[in-house]
C-alpha cells in the first residue's frame, strides 16, 4: 500500500527530474490531466441567468447596449464612452496602468470577455452585478463624469425608439432638471436633492435599465479557443496534441508548475483561471495614488449600493442573491485585497496589477518567487523555490493563454 | 580476489531501506479523515455532548459555486436537537485563510436538521468546515475535514 502510494507522489518528481536531463517530458499524470481538463474553456459551464436583469438574454436590450456602450454623448463632455477604456480591439481594455476618463483614475481597466461570470465588479468587488457595474463609471467624476438625470434625458433625445421596445414607454422627463444625481457637483446634488422620491425613482428606473442593457452586451463578450485550449481538449480527449495543439517542452514544462509546485492553480482555477475572490499577496501602492483598502472599502460599498441585487431596481428575489446576502463582510483577509484576474490574455495586456503596478511577466513572476510583505494587511503568498529556467517556462505557458 | 558477495546484500539492503523511507515520507498523506466522494460524514462534537452529520443538498460541490449543506445535530442516542444555534466558520489550515463567505443556517425543517446556505470553496485542497453548536445541552463544536 505504501508503496503504491509512494510510486503515485514520485510521478511528477520523476517527471520534473527527465525534464531536466534533457529527456523528452513524461505524459501528464491522471491528476494532472483532470487538473489541465478543469482550465480547458471546453469545461466552462453555459452561462449563467443574471435574474437580477430580466433584460439579460434579451437580444435587443443586447443591441441597445452596445450602441449605448459606445456612446461618447453618456459623459461630461461627450468624448468619454465605454470604449474609451475598455477598446473593443484590445481585449476590452486600454494598455495603461490606470484607465483614463475625464481624468486618470485609480484603477487598472479590466478586460470583459466572460465578465458576466464574476459574482463581484471591481478590483474590490464593489459591485454585484455588470449591470450595477456599468453604472458606476457613468457617474464618476475622473471616468464618465455625467448625471444620471442627464443620462435619461440623453437616451429619451437619442434612443428612445429602441429603450421602449425593451423596456417600454419612456417616463415624462419634462420635470426632471437637465442636471441632477446624488455624485455630481453641487448644483447638481442640490438639484437631486430637490426632486421628490418619485421623480428620483423615475430617474433611477432609466438609469437602472440603461445598465442593463449595456449588461444584456456585455454578456455577449466571451473567450475565445487558444493553443493551450486546442492542447487541453486533446489531452481530455485522450489523443496526442499535433498541429497547433502542441506545446513546446518548455511550454509543457511552464504548465506542469502553473498547476503544480510553482502554486498558480490555487487561485488563477478554472476555464477563466481565476477564483473570482479577493487576495492580499502584497502589491505595493503605485505612487502618488490616495490609500486604497481594496475588499475592504468594497465591501460596505456594495452592501449600500441601491442597485445591488437585494435593492429596488433588481429583478432577483432575495434567494437568488446568495453572493451578496453570504459575502465575508469582515476581518483581516479583506484589507488589500483585490480580485483575482483572468490569465486569458495575459501576455497580450501589460502592466499588471490593480494599478498596474507591475509592467511585465518577468516582473510579476518575480513578485511571487519573493513574496514581499504587504504595505498593510497581510499577504496570502509564501516565497516561491523555483529556477530561472522555470521562471522563463511559467511565462511561455502563460503565452499559450494567447492568439 | 574473489567478490564479497556481503558488501552487495549490505548496499541493496541500504539503498532499500532509504527508498523505503523516501516512498513513505512522500506518501504522507492530508488527513484522509472524512475524505470521501459522497461528502456525506457523521461525528461525535468534540467533547461529545452531540452527533452531527452533515451533506451537501446538490449532489455535486464544485469549486466557486455556492452551496447548502445540511446539518443533523441530535444527542449521542440519536435524539434531534431542535433548537440549537449554530455558527459555521472554517477556512484552509494549510493556508491559513477562511472561507471565501460566510454561510448561515437559513431553515431549519425539524427533527434536529438545519440548512445552512452560502457555503463555498474557491480553490482545491484541505478545507475544514466547523459548526459551532449552541443549545441547552451545552456549546460544542464539530470541525470536519474536506478534500477538494
Amino acid at each position: 500500500m505504501i508503496f503504491r502510494r509512494g510510486g503515485i507522489a514520485l510521478l511528477p518528481a520523476a517527471a520534473v527530474l527527465l525534464g531536466l536531463l534533457g529527456c523528452k517530458p513524461a505524459p501528464l499524470t491522471e491528476a494532472e490531466r483532470k487538473t489541465v481538463a478543469s482550465l480547458a474553456l471546453s469545461s466552462l459551464p453555459p452561462l449563467p441567468a443574471d435574474p437580477s436583469n430580466r433584460y439579460a438574454d434579451d437580444p435587443a436590450a443586447a443591441a441597445l447596449g452596445a450602441a449605448l456602450f459606445f456612446d461618447q454623448r453618456l459623459s461630461r463632455n461627450g468624448d468619454v464612452a465605454c470604449g474609451t477604456c475598455h477598446i473593443a480591439g484590445r481585449h476590452f481594455q486600454d494598455d495603461r496602468p490606470l484607465g483614463v476618463g475625464i481624468s486618470t483614475t485609480s484603477r487598472r481597466t479590466m478586460p470583459l470577455a466572460d465578465a458576466a461570470r464574476s459574482p463581484f465588479f471591481f478590483w474590490d468587488g464593489r459591485r454585484d452585478s455588470l449591470w450595477a457595474q456599468a453604472l458606476t463609471p457613468l457617474e464618476d467624476a475622473r471616468e464618465h463624469g455625467g448625471n444620471r438625470a442627464a443620462y435619461a434625458h440623453s437616451v429619451k433625445a437619442n434612443w428612445a425608439e429602441d429603450y421602449e421596445r425593451v423596456f417600454g414607454p419612456l417616463p415624462d422627463l419634462s420635470t426632471v432638471p437637465a442636471n441632477a444625481g446624488p455624485f455630481g457637483n453641487e448644483a447638481e446634488k442640490a438639484a437631486w436633492a430637490g426632486m421628490d422620491m418619485a421623480q428620483q425613482n423615475t430617474v433611477n428606473r432609466v438609469f437602472a435599465n440603461i445598465g442593463k442593457a449595456i449588461a444584456a452586451y456585455e454578456r455577449t463578450l466571451v473567450h475565445e479557443k487558444t493553443r493551450f485550449d486546442r492542447f487541453a481538449d486533446a489531452v481530455t480527449a485522450g489523443r496526442d496534441p499535433d498541429g497547433d495543439a502542441t506545446l513546446s517542452d518548455e511550454e509543457f514544462y511552464g504548465l506542469r508548475l502553473f498547476v503544480g509546485k510553482a502554486n498558480c492553480i490555487e487561485c488563477h482555477n478554472g476555464p477563466r483561471f481565476t477564483d473570482d475572490h479577493f487576495h492580499n499577496t502584497g502589491i505595493a501602492p503605485a505612487k502618488s495614488l490616495p490609500e486604497d483598502l481594496g475588499r475592504e472599502a468594497g465591501v460596505p460599498q456594495v452592501l449600500s449600493d441601491p442597485f445591488n441585487c437585494l435593492g429596488p431596481y433588481s429583478d432577483a428575489a432575495p434567494e437568488a442573491c446568495g453572493e451578496l446576502r453570504f459575502m465575508n463582510t469582515s476581518g483581516p483577509e479583506l484589507r488589500r485585497a483585490y480580485k483575482t484576474p483572468s490569465l486569458r490574455g495575459v501576455a497580450d495586456r501589460p502592466p499588471y496589477m490593480h494599478a498596474g503596478q507591475i509592467s511585465t511577466l518577468e516582473a510579476v513572476i518575480d513578485h511571487y518567487v519573493r513574496a514581499p510583505a504587504s504595505p498593510d494587511g497581510n499577504t496570502e503568498i509564501v516565497p516561491l523555490r523555483i529556477s530561472e529556467r522555470e521562471r522563463a517556462a511559467l511565462v511561455a505557458f502563460l503565452k499559450t493563454l494567447s492568439n | 580476489m574473489g567478490f564479497n558477495w556481503r558488501y552487495l546484500v549490505a548496499i541493496i539492503g541500504i539503498v532499500a531501506v532509504a527508498l523505503m523511507a523516501f516512498m513513505k515520507m512522500h506518501a504522507e498523506q492530508p488527513p484522509a479523515g472524512d475524505t470521501s466522494a459522497s461528502f456525506t460524514f457523521s461525528k461525535p462534537s468534540k467533547q461529545g455532548i452531540y452527533l452531527v452529520a452533515i451533506e451537501p443538498e446538490s449532489s455535486s460541490v464544485g469549486i466557486g459555486e455556492l452551496h447548502t449543506w445540511i446539518v443533523t445535530v441530535t444527542t449521542p442516542d440519536g435524539k434531534p436537537v431542535t433548537d440549537a444555534s449554530i455558527a459555521v466558520s472554517g477556512g484552509m489550515p494549510e493556508h491559513g485563510h477562511g472561507l471565501p463567505t460566510s454561510p448561515q443556517v437559513t431553515k431549519q425543517p425539524g427533527e434536529g436538521r438545519y440548512h445552512v446556505e452560502g457555503v463555498k470553496f474557491n480553490m482545491g485542497g484541505l478545507w475544514e468546515l466547523k459548526f459551532a453548536i449552541s443549545a441547552p445541552a451545552g456549546d460544542d463544536e464539530a470541525v470536519f475535514n474536506l478534500k477538494l
